[in-house]
């Protein structure tokens, strides 16, 4: 694993980024559904607003890193109100 | 009668997956890891945090490079598309000439990104080229290498010899599926010739052409090999799309996290635009298109 050059957070990142993987196929076994159309009137399955929101979260953060440049974890804050009203409207 | 679901067959893809794992995930992995440290060789990292992102967002280096790089695909876009779709309206629809036409339109399709970088670098050469010899000779200031606007056409002009093939055989596929009754109604109607392009062709040719868009678009917008070989990036740094910019940054400096985080934001990008290109397009595919 040296060459991979591991370090804590990113592999925390990416546990984060598997756990949500795992968890949404479980849901998607459990408890089947239909795809709905939201407010981009495009069909839309939990995965793919999953998808949406972890895309949209990697923007978030780089435009407040861009822009504010400071406090990196109140960007968290803004991606969990966009997850939500992903998951809300999408 | 209710299907059985038997998501067995699940198992049958993980070969792919396993392949795909060693081949993109681990090393794109790798990147992430990369771009929040720095390393001097020797396998030793030192944590940096966001810093490399913070130095790339803020530098005029990567979106200098960004901004020619959408500029170069917008055009060869706003040029391969158009000539693709006229190419294949007027090519013919069968016999030997047919057949011949799609033949040719295939060649440049076969040769090698840098085997067609090579023929476009001699054959715009001022002292040996063809091209270039001749516009020299008409009193044409020409000079690739020195001149930023003579670079630009001639990487431009490379890419539409070479892809407007792909967009013309897909337009045609396109056109070819076209039943013939669609002809005889719009004869009937005595329909001109544009508005049978605008009502039947196009709006037929809408599947396809979307797929040659995406195409188009992605590899340009990943283009490397054949203007690196023409231009190598120059005069200065004129033509350095994207991805030369990237191995200048990775392999010619070594500087590993900040072409780290170059890389994972340009992922990030072409993931997103993707992205948008195929939920596009499966919408167009369940309106029947």
């Amino acid at each position: 694993m040296d060459w991979m050059a591991w370090t804590w957070p990113t592999a925390i990142f990416f546990m984060v980024i598997a756990a949500l993987l795992i968890t949404f196929t479980i849901l998607a076994i459990k408890f089947p559904e239909t795809p709905r159309t939201g407010i981009l009137r495009i069909e839309t399955t939990r995965g793919d607003r999953l998808f949406i929101t972890l895309l949209g979260s990697a923007f978030i953060n780089l435009a407040w890193l861009g822009i504010i440049g400071a406090h990196q974890p109140y960007a968290l804050i803004v991606c969990l109100v966009y997850a939500a009203a992903v998951f809300r409207w999408v | 009668m209710e299907k059985t679901v038997n998501q067995k067959a699940w198992f049958l893809v993980l070969p792919v997956l396993v392949l795909v794992a060693f081949s993109a995930v681990i090393p794109l992995m790798t990147v992430v890891n990369y771009s929040v440290q720095d390393t001097f060789g020797q396998n030793q990292f030192f944590w940096a945090g966001l810093e490399w992102f913070e130095e790339m967002l803020r530098s005029d280096r990567m979106w200098d490079a960004l901004g020619r790089q959408l500029m170069f695909s917008g055009i060869i876009l706003a040029i391969e598309i158009p000539l693709g779709i006229f190419v294949a309206l007027n090519m013919p629809k069968s016999g030997f000439w047919a057949s011949f036409c799609l033949v040719l339109m295939s060649l440049p399709l076969l040769i090698p990104w840098n085997v067609v970088g090579t023929i476009w670098q001699i054959f715009g050469r001022v002292d040996i080229g063809l091209l270039g010899y001749t516009l020299d000779a008409l009193g044409v200031n020409y000079n690739y290498t020195q001149d930023t606007i003579a670079a630009w056409i001639t990487i431009i002009v490379m890419d539409v010899w070479h892809w407007t093939s792909l967009v013309a055989l897909l337009a045609y596929a396109g056109l070819k599926s076209i039943p013939d009754a669609y002809y005889q109604a719009a004869k009937i109607d005595q329909a001109s010739r544009w508005k049978v392009f605008r009502y039947i062709e196009l709006p037929k040719m809408m599947g396809v052409l979307m797929i040659a868009i995406l195409l188009r678009f992605m590899d340009s917008f990943m283009i490397y090999t054949e203007p690196f070989v023409v231009t190598g990036g120059g005069p200065g740094n004129a033509t350095t799309l994207l991805s030369i910019d990237l191995v200048k940054m990775a392999l010619g400096q070594f500087d590993l996290g900040p072409a780290a985080a170059f890389s994972l934001m340009y992922f990030l990008v072409i993931l997103l635009i993707s992205w948008v290109f195929y939920t596009v397009m499966v919408n167009l595919d369940k309106k029947g298109m």
